[in-house]
């Protein structure tokens, strides 16, 4: 599944719950709670992203050409931003990642609610994300 | 709305006699029964308050938005509070009708202005019972406030050795400025510590009142926990010792009655977005004595009397504190916010607020695994707290999707966290505008996140 496919079916699973964010926000910690349960080991002081209210560790390897991210946050809100990251990232190669428009930020109806600092770290959890990739593509 | 108890109604008890209180019509009664005697006093008309409550409601334009669909509930008072439609009115008219710069022109406008300030000034001099307006600076807010003593301070009083007295329960604002200074003057930090209700040890604070102590500085109500602190009885102490205390009223002067000379404060510090006022705005008290011998902090137009290349001679109180142009709607306007709360009566708003505190105090409890930080004896209307199981922010966001504004995180207050051993709380801190209906929803919000999250 390309990246635009599985952004296009986030963006129909929360057009399900029209503009009743509480119900919204109710998905998105059941992404959260969804998410593969993260091997403590990988939870470093230097995979951790500091946001401003909540802790997001975040893991990655590449295989076969491939990234595949691991996650785990102290809130279920930043673990359920960072689960709909890596559904929309994991298993693409490095240049896909860094490409990504992730226009469905904007569509999934949250948008003020995911601005800025708001985010709980979603602006860091995508830079990360991306850092990653630009690594494994020059290494590559 | 508490009772009041005005004397002038009081009809000397006859003994022996039986007090009962009932409501009829609106108001409440107290008859005191003896024999067959039968005395009715009407003590309050408590129909009043709440008629008030939608008058003052209107006063405020935005607590008839929505958010999320929802309409706004403001529970986060503490961060910031909203402001009537007279602050707004001031502000506006400010830049319609009076804007010029200040104690600069001859011309009208400049003097009328100056006029308008200077009587924002007296405003709040009156306000605090200041001794002279000339105690009152303007300043950017608290943090400002406190930057400048314990910068001003600290260059002439404090050296090495030295130590600042603070308490657990302070804001990051004031407890940067004064861990600066003693980094740079090679003084000691010195922290009173609190009890787990989050009050403060008096024996404590006694034992830490030295020769070596120069300045106290401490809050008179916690932000994070609502504790009032007798702030009174902590200054008389220190002053037993010629010790000065600064106290930060950022979160008092919205709750209570201050008076600076009762208190005998020597610098008492606060910002105007906090009492209903403007924002980028907020005042230093400063006793006289103090603020004369202390060196201006910023220099520039406005502070100097006269200017040679060689010497500059300070202009006097206040001008030597108020460097530039000063933030002159913020001024004027934060005048138009204790009008406006003085009108309503303080003793009023305080009465009120503590009918809120308990309310939602006593609602809150009902909820399974939720724990209050913060329960002092003596606490203003803010309610911090913690769900077991579940993260602070989880929680805000879900009260958030339902309309509820309350703020949740560390409160600016880490070594607070620390004490307590949590990483943040939920805070929901009232004010005079929010209602026992709104307290209802609220805890209908916080049972449905807690589902939800659980
Ligand atoms: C007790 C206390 N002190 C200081 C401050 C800082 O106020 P300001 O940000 O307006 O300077 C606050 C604001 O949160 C506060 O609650």
């Amino acid at each position: 599944m390309s990246i635009e496919t599985v952004e296009n079916e986030i963006i129909e699973e929360f057009a399900l719950f029209e503009d009743n964010v509480f119900d919204k926000f109710g998905h998105l910690i059941d992404l959260g709670k969804s998410l593969e349960q993260m091997d403590p080991s990988l939870k470093t002081e230097d995979r951790l992203i500091k946001g401003c209210q909540a802790n997001v560790w975040l893991y990655s390897e590449f295989k076969d050409g491939k990234i595949y991210f691991k996650a785990d946050a102290d809130a279920d809100y930043a673990k359920g931003l960072v689960a709909m990251m890596i559904r929309v990232f994991t298993g693409h190669a490095p240049e896909e990642i860094l490409n990504a428009p992730l226009e469905f930020i904007k569509k999934i109806g949250l948008d003020n609610m995911l601005s800025m600092k708001r985010t709980g770290g979603l602006e860091s959890m995508i830079k990360q994300m991306k850092l990653d990739a630009l690594a494994y593509k020059m290494k590559s | 709305m508490a009772i009041s108890h005005d004397k002038s109604n009081e009809i000397p008890l006859p003994i022996p006699f039986k007090i009962h209180y009932f409501r009829a019509k609106d108001s409440l009664f107290r008859i005191i029964l003896n024999f067959a005697i039968v005395k009715m006093i009407e003590l309050k008309d408590i129909s009043k308050l709440s008629i008030e409550i939608n008058k003052i409601r209107a006063d405020f334009p935005i607590l008839s938005r929505k958010v999320n669909g929802k309409s706004l509930i403001y529970f986060d008072n503490g961060a910031t509070t909203q402001k009537p439609k007279s602050v707004i009115d001031a502000i506006d008219n400010y830049y319609k009708n009076q804007n010029a710069n200040i104690h600069r022109g001859v011309h009208t406008l400049s003097q009328e202005v100056t006029v308008a300030y200077e009587n924002a000034r007296a405003t709040i001099q009156k306000h605090l019972n200041a001794k002279h307006a000339h105690e009152i600076i303007f300043t950017k807010g608290t943090t400002d406030s406190i930057n400048i003593v314990a910068s001003s301070f600290g260059k002439k009083f404090i050296s090495k050795g030295d130590e600042v007295l603070i308490s657990a329960m302070e804001h990051h604002s004031n407890i940067l400025p004064w861990q600066q200074v003693c980094e740079e003057k090679g003084a000691i930090l010195k922290v009173i510590p609190i009890n787990e209700n989050g009050e403060l040890i008096i024996s404590e604070y006694k034992r830490l009142l030295t020769d070596k102590t120069k300045i106290v500085a401490i809050t008179h109500i916690s932000n994070t926990l609502g504790t009032i602190n007798n702030v009174e009885e902590l200054i008389a102490l220190a002053h037993v010792k010629n010790i000065p205390v600064l106290v930060d009223g950022a979160q008092a002067i919205p709750h209570m009655s201050v008076d600076v000379q009762l208190l005998s404060a020597d610098f008492y510090v606060f910002s105007a977005h906090k009492v209903f006022g403007p924002t980028g705005v907020g005042i230093l008290y400063g006793k006289e004595k103090w603020l004369n011998e202390l060196p201006p902090y910023q220099v520039g137009g406005g502070t100097i009397k006269t200017v040679t290349f060689e010497k500059t001679e300070y202009a006097d109180l206040p001008l030597k504190f108020e460097a530039g142009t000063p933030h002159i709607e913020g001024g004027i306007g934060l005048a138009a916010a204790i009008d406006y709360i003085n009108e309503i009566g303080i003793k009023n708003i305080a009465a009120y607020e503590h009918e809120l505190l308990v309310y939602a105090t006593e609602a809150i409890l009902k909820i399974e695994g939720v724990k209050i930080i913060g329960t002092a004896k003596e606490k203003a209307s803010v309610i911090s707290f913690v769900v077991e199981g579940l993260h602070p922010y989880d929680v805000g966001v879900l009260l958030d999707a339902q309309g509820v504004a309350v703020r949740t995180g560390h409160h600016c207050t880490q070594p607070l966290m620390n004490f307590y051993s949590i990483p943040g709380t939920i805070r929901a801190s009232f004010a005079f505008y929010n209602t026992k209906e709104e307290i209802d929803q609220f805890i209908l919000a916080l049972n449905k996140s807690i589902q939800r999250l659980r």
